[in-house]
């Protein structure tokens, strides 16, 4: 009767290990802080020009089936 | 009394177990969490003129963005987006008569970032003569790891009216008070972006879309083959679904050069339940050029299959329960050729005008329909004969971009 508990907080602590591991401290950062320079030049952003982006996506979602998936909320027709 | 004990007591346990490292690794965790953080976009303005010309359409008008910080922690973006609609399309010479009108959009939007998360919520309202949309968003964004990870998952909702006008015995465009439908859309998505390298960014996104009410165009018309009768066939309203759900993917790598220069490669997968498939590829190639000049140029290649419901001629009236004509439904591939430069300035003696841009980007979109026929010269060749229908189009943009 005494071993089931032992064996259920076993697995809670190890489940609560597994949780801390995987949220928080899991994989140690394997490119640093000062190695991630090329990362703040605007030439590597994904949208480096919101408005332009954002226009061409309006463009693209009215005249195709195919929508989502861009990182972009639109509104409106404006498709005829 | 008794689970209590037992309870505290195996905890005392497990804890006399773990190890020095498994102890310093869960300290830390706590220790680290609050030192890392998320970082709000920058403070700017962009004032853009837009202009799509192809197909005897001309769409332009400008847009104006603003985003500024107003605390440490509280961004706020405002955004109007303005259609200026010139259209004698295809479309509009088989079932209607050439028309100009406005389409506005006003959007305000708030980002706040507390620690390592950042909590976006926005609203959108859309108007023109005959449709009015109304969109709210909200996105949680978590940078985890180091700050190698960021997640973000998102909702956004839309309800959309949706009127047809007809045009009165003088003249004069208006609502069509026997037609007004409804339609809604819900949207939910999830973004994750990963740092690869200390040269090369990961980035997929995934979209759930779900619409529900009227989804057509009420202007566009199916045709079907009438022996005897004019040029052959005839005209009918098309007739949707009301439900639709669709499924995006993409994943986006970009990859820092060693010669300060950008590669970018981007692939979409969608498909709905209207039974399209479609495949976005697309490459992005960023120069810079001294301090001064970024030169940008892609392309962009886009196929997709045909809804279930579509067809450019259906047998006879009625042929089945949906039927739909609209070209965004039929088989084709597209590419477009892009090309952008950038000009990066400063006003001298205005401190608040220290880092500018001036843009200028062409696009060039090229449309090859598989299944969408040129139905305005069926007296030639015969309902179903026509040629394929082709669209070529400029899509041109000038704007400047002031961050301050």
């Amino acid at each position: 009767m005494r071993v089931a508990p032992v064996k259920l907080m076993r697995a809670v602590t190890a489940a609560l290990l597994l949780a801390a591991l995987a949220g928080c401290a899991a994989p140690t950062p394997w490119v640093k802080p000062y190695e991630r320079e090329h990362f703040a030049d605007p030439i590597m952003s994904f949208n480096r020009d919101p408005v332009s982006s954002t226009y061409l996506q309006h463009v693209f979602e009215t005249r195709e089936g195919a929508r989502g998936a861009t990182g972009s909320v639109g509104g409106g027709c404006g498709c005829n | 009394m008794q689970l209590t004990r037992e309870a505290r007591c195996a905890h005392t346990r497990c804890e006399a177990r773990l190890s020095p490292f498994t102890r310093t690794l869960l300290a830390l965790c706590v220790i680290a969490a609050p030192a890392l953080g998320g970082v709000l976009p920058e403070d700017r303005a962009d004032v853009l003129w837009h202009s799509y010309n192809g197909g005897d359409i001309t769409i332009q008008g400008p847009s104006v963005l603003v985003r500024k910080k107003v605390s440490d922690n509280l961004s706020l973006s405002a955004n109007y987006y303005e259609d200026m609609i010139s259209s004698a399309s295809i479309d509009v010479k088989l079932s209607a008569s050439p028309y100009h009108e406005k389409r506005e959009q006003w959007s305000g939007g708030a980002d706040y970032l507390h620690g390592k998360s950042t909590y976006s919520a926005g609203f959108i309202t859309s108007k023109e003569p005959d449709y009015k949309a109304n969109t709210s968003y909200f996105a949680v964004s978590q940078d985890m790891f180091g700050d190698l990870t960021t997640i973000t998952l998102g909702y956004r909702r839309a309800w959309d009216r949706v009127f047809r006008d007809i045009k009165t015995p003088g003249g004069v465009l208006e609502n069509d008070p026997t037609f007004h439908q409804r339609a809604d859309h819900r949207g939910y998505s999830l973004s994750l972006t990963q740092i690869l390298t200390r040269n090369a960014i990961l980035g997929f996104n995934y979209e759930l879309l779900t619409d529900q009410g009227y989804l057509a165009n009420p202007y566009r018309k199916i045709r079907y083959l009438s022996p005897g009768q004019g040029a052959g066939f005839t005209l009918a309203d098309q007739v949707y679904p009301n439900t639709r759900t669709s499924h995006s993917a993409s994943v986006q790598l970009k990859y820092y050069l060693p010669y300060r220069a950008a590669l970018t490669g981007q692939y979409r997968f969608f498909r709905d339940t209207w039974g399209i498939r479609a495949h976005t590829l697309e490459l992005d190639y960023t120069h810079p050029v001294s301090k001064r000049w970024i030169f940008d140029t892609s392309l962009r290649y886009y196929r997709q299959g045909a809804a279930d419901f579509y067809s450019d001629l259906f047998p006879r009236a009625n042929y089945q329960n949906f039927m739909g004509r609209d070209r965004e439904l039929a088989a084709f591939h597209s590419y477009t050729l892009g090309a952008g430069a950038s000009y990066q300035f400063a006003v001298p003696g205005v401190r608040a005008l220290s880092r500018n841009s001036f843009n200028v980007r062409v696009d060039h979109l090229m449309v090859d329909y598989s299944d969408f026929r040129n139905a305005l010269l069926a007296g030639s060749y015969g309902p179903g004969n026509e040629p394929l229908y082709k669209l070529n189009a400029n899509i041109f943009q000038v704007f400047v971009s002031i961050w301050f």
